[in-house]
């Protein structure tokens, strides 16, 4: 068997606005910045194209491209063409949720302003292209403990973090 | 949580800057801020300069200049920085940066801090960019890991463990014990961390996957735990207990299963179980039920499982979610081969899919449908696909178009069903289908000869509603040439008699001829089929004409191809004439004869000629270059003259009768009066039983020879032979130019060759273009012209003349 047999779930990860801005990038197999701004251009243009009650399912390359809009957020998630769509779509959904139990209603602003929290709390639910944790209130206890131990922290060093 | 003030403004500053030019002019500054920041040695506020590099490195700018900075945030003692420093080091870093090897040894010690947030920062950096020498080096550690520490860790090693794992792939052998013990575990992040990697194992190395064969018991267990436990808070999505869990657990199931039966047979029991009691009316549900259909579809399952699978899927089809029905279909695409008869079953709902409004249902439910075509359902299916074809959306036009031909070819239940098929199609989507499609068709309906006139009637009246489809309108044409005379014949028990006159025909193919719509290709079906007709049409003189008018007003047109065709069908009007079961009605009593056609053809074709007449009455020099070529043939010599009759330089006279056919005949009496001077005497006489007025005779002569023609006797030629005309022709050939010269057998060898090259070289051009409509009548009419030309002028061959085809 080859060594490049074998890729994870996931290809990678986008979110991007209706007017095409990117608001988070997640990159689970090595790519040259060139090959990751033209995935960026191809999703953003395939994916804003659809229409409103369309099947969130496309075709792209090799690779199955999972796509939901929450509010004014695309999220866009690559799959390999032997894997679970609806599974991907559960993941997105699991993600969103994620989001909205740390923001509290979470919005567009929230991920713009706070975008390396949303990278955090992704870091905590996948992993390595794969999922990580499969409970919502694990991530949730562990991201909030990650939190508290960077305040203890600059508490004690008594200079604010960034 | 504090708010990161600095960094939130500069970002608030971004977002104001109402053009491109003064965003970049914003970033700019900060970079350059940031840059001079990280050259400083130590500072409070080094995370959120890098958190700000990583922003703009978000919007698409450069940020390369911070990757070293990464590297020294992530060897602070601060969690904080390290924090940044990582997510610093998974964005801006890859295998491929040479910065990257730098951090190992901060991942190293990392892995090993007493504080399980760090351990995990190094954990989750290692498993995105990890490098294989990196993997190489840290294995040792992470196997550790996994085997004695906290659940938080385990989960995270495992899945660091599948990185390594892809990146050296000999490490494999390393993790495979720690693996097997951390299918005991409890905590469910733990239990996919080694679920997943167990799977990845197992796909690398046969003798592994041989091995975990026995854990099926195992994760049977585990899954069962899943199914029928009650509500968990932890797990709990929309009812069912973990999905994402109860998904992996199946895929490593199917793995495991697949072409073995013993552990096919031991996950039976579960699969079904999995398969009836699982909730299926919310997406997750669904989820589960996809990967459980997927694995049973694939191991070695009873057929019993196999049945209920297939109609899991079936129901899927007739579910409200778009994405449900979607997934169905491509997994009925997959199994249409093997368990053709199951899918079958559902055909009705797929063929509904046909009409749904999403584009890839539509696609998927076009490919599921012409896959599930056989010979005991074409018909109602081809109605359904043909429907589908009339408003599917066009980017599905060509795949539509050619699975519908090939279904037809392959189970058409009768030819009259198949060429109603492919017009149908030419007619909705002509514009799509391939080119072969022309060729294919014709040699369809050639081969179907019961069905010529069916097919002619159609297509003509599909040719009048509209001449926009290319495919269509070529084929009409070639159908029109070729059974023009069934079409006018009117009659045809497949269809409404319909009184189709010529001139409508000729109407029809002139307007392909002039639109704008026609390719040139269209309009040379169109010219050849309008050509054709002039065989097919026989009792219609202005017809004729119209058709000859038609043809060579082509003879200057723009394009090559078809001023060559128009001008090559002139000739053929011009010279072959007589062969034209046309002019077998052109010797009407009003016309006047022309004397080139008293040693041409006309109305001999294939009899043997009359014997040469006097030399000096050979009417055109064999030197004509280019032009026109075919007159050689109105200037040949007929069959040698038989010994008795050669002529020699006497000045006797000689009678004969040069021409004799429908009641009227000719007769040549010549008379040399001196070396260059012969008196010709022209009489005719009509043995008709009606009298004929206005006849008279024309006389053409090479340049070299001067002709006095006399008055006539009259013009009036009365019945039955009552009484004849006469005329006196003068012949001067003062410069003696020899009559060797000018007749054909002393032509020299070259000559001989390079008329008959020429000749050939006609007949093969017309052959041609008329062979690519197959009209062999027309063929055979000018093979045998060529071959009587060739008859004649081997008769004298040189010893030495070997014929050469030059076309």
């Amino acid at each position: 068997m080859s060594h490049d047999n074998s890729k994870p779930l996931m290809r990678f990860l986008l979110l991007f606005s209706r007017q095409g801005k990117l608001r988070l990038q997640k990159w689970f197999t090595p790519m040259s910045d060139r090959e990751k701004k033209k995935i960026i251009r191809d999703m953003t243009t395939m994916v804003l194209a659809r229409q409103p009650r369309s099947c969130n399912f496309l075709h792209w390359k090799d690779l199955k491209i999972i796509y939901k809009r929450y509010a004014s957020l695309y999220f866009c998630l690559a799959i390999e063409s032997q894997e679970n769509e609806l599974l991907a779509l559960e993941v997105i959904h699991r993600y969103v949720e994620l989001l909205d139990k740390y923001f509290g209603n979470v919005c567009e602003l929230d991920i713009i302003f706070n975008f390396e929290k949303a990278y955090f709390i992704l870091d905590e639910f996948l992993m390595g292209g794969e999922i990580q944790e499969t409970s919502k209130q694990v991530v949730n206890r562990c991201i909030e403990s990650s939190d508290m131990l960077q305040e203890t922290m600059e508490e004690y060093m008594s200079k604010p973090a960034f | 949580m504090s708010p990161s003030v600095p960094l939130q403004e500069m970002i608030r500053a971004i977002r104001s800057a109402r053009t491109q030019c003064e965003e970049r002019g914003v970033i700019q500054r900060e970079c350059a801020a940031i840059r001079a920041q990280f050259r400083q040695v130590d500072n409070g506020a080094r995370s959120h300069n890098l958190a700000k590099l990583l922003y703009v490195h978000m919007l698409g700018y450069p940020a390369h200049f911070g990757q070293m900075e990464c590297v020294r945030m992530i060897a602070s003692p601060r969690y904080s920085e390290k924090r940044v420093g990582y997510l610093g080091a998974m964005m801006l870093l890859d295998e491929k940066q040479d910065a990257s090897l730098l951090i190992t040894n901060s991942i190293k010690n990392d892995l090993s801090h007493s504080n399980q947030y760090v351990q995990s920062l190094a954990l989750c950096t290692l498993a995105c960019m990890g490098s294989a020498e990196m993997c190489r080096d840290l294995a040792p550690e992470i196997d550790r890991l996994l085997r004695a520490s906290n659940s938080y860790i385990k989960k995270k090693a495992a899945l660091c463990a599948v990185h390594i794992v892809r990146k050296v792939q000999d490490l494999g052998e390393l993790f495979a014990p720690a693996a097997r013990s951390l299918l005991s575990e409890k905590n469910h992040g733990v239990l996919h961390g080694a679920v997943v990697l167990i799977t990845e194992l197992c796909e690398r190395n046969p003798e592994t996957l041989e091995r975990f064969r026995k854990t099926v018991p195992d994760l049977v267990q585990i899954m069962k735990g899943l199914v029928i436990s009650g509500y968990s808070p932890e797990h709990d999505v929309a009812g069912i207990s973990d999905p994402f869990l109860q998904v992996r657990i199946l895929r490593l199931l199917r793995i495991l299963g697949r072409n073995n039966e013993a552990a096919s047979d031991a996950m039976n029991d579960l699969l079904a179980q999995v398969a009836t009691n699982t909730d299926s009316t919310k997406t997750v549900g669904n989820a589960v039920l996809y990967e459980t259909v997927l694995t049973v579809l694939d191991i070695k399952s009873e057929s019993g499982l196999r049945v209920l699978a297939v109609n899991i899927l079936g129901r899927f089809l007739l579910n409200n979610d778009r994405n449900i029905r979607y997934i169905a279909m491509t997994s009925l695409q997959r199994i249409v081969g093997t368990d053709h008869n199951a899918v079958q079953r559902h055909r009705g709902t797929i063929v509904d899919c046909l009409k749904d409004q999403d584009a890839s249902v539509k696609r998927r439910a076009l490919e599921l449908s012409l896959a599930l075509v056989s010979a005991s359902n074409i018909r109602s299916m081809m109605k359904e696909l043909l429907l589908f074809l009339s408003s599917c959306p066009p980017e599905l036009r060509a795949q539509a178009a050619s699975g519908i031909f090939y279904a037809a070819e392959r189970y058409a239940p009768s030819q009259r069903w198949h060429i109603d098929t492919i017009l149908h199609v030419l007619t909705t989507a002509g514009g799509d289908v391939r080119d072969e499609t022309v060729p294919n068709l014709i040699q369809l309906i050639t081969n179907a000869s019961e069905l010529h006139c069916y097919t002619v009637h159609k297509l003509y009246r599909a040719l009048l509603n509209d001449i926009s489809q290319q495919s269509l309108v070529q084929v009409a044409c070639w159908c029109i040439g070729e059974y023009g005379d069934l079409l006018l014949r009117g009659e045809c028990q497949e269809t409404e008699p319909a009184q189709v006159t010529e001139d409508d025909v000729l109407d029809a193919l002139e307007t392909v001829l002039q639109s704008h719509m026609s390719s040139p290709a269209t309009r040379g079906f169109a010219l050849t089929a309008t050509m054709k007709l002039s065989t097919r049409i026989l009792d219609n003189v202005d017809l004729g004409h119209r058709i000859r008018s038609i043809v060579s007003i082509y003879g200057s047109c723009i394009d090559v191809e078809l001023q060559q065709r128009a001008v090559e069908y002139n000739a053929l009007f011009r010279k072959y004439d007589h062969m034209s079961p046309y002019t077998s009605i052109l010797s009407d009593k009003n016309t006047c004869l022309q004397v080139c056609d008293l040693l041409g053809l006309l109305g001999g074709s294939e009899e043997p000629l009359q014997p040469s007449p006097a030399p000096g009455l050979s009417l055109n020099t064999a030197s004509t270059a280019g032009g026109d070529l075919l007159d050689l043939l109105g200037g040949l010599e007929p069959t040698p003259p038989a010994p008795g009759q050669i002529y020699t330089n006497t000045h006797t006279s000689h009678t004969m009768t040069v021409y004799e056919k429908d009641g009227v005949t000719l007769t040549l009496s010549c008379e040399k009066q001196s070396d260059s001077v012969l008196t010709v005497t022209l009489t005719a006489s009509n043995s008709t039983d009606s009298d004929m007025s206005s006849f008279t005779l024309q006389a053409a002569v090479p340049k070299s020879v001067q002709l006095h023609m006399k008055a006539p006797s009259g013009d009036f030629l009365p019945a039955r032979g009552a009484a004849k005309v006469t005329q006196m022709v003068v012949l001067n050939n003062p410069n003696k130019v020899g009559p060797q010269t000018q007749s054909y057998d002393a032509l020299s060898y070259d000559e001989h060759q390079s008329v008959r090259g020429k000749v050939w070289s006609i007949r093969c051009k017309t052959t041609n273009y008329i062979r690519e409509e197959e009209n062999h009548c027309l063929i055979s009419k000018i093979n045998k012209a060529v071959a009587v030309f060739n008859k004649k002028l081997y008769h004298f061959p040189p010893p030495n003349l070997a014929f050469n085809s030059r076309c």
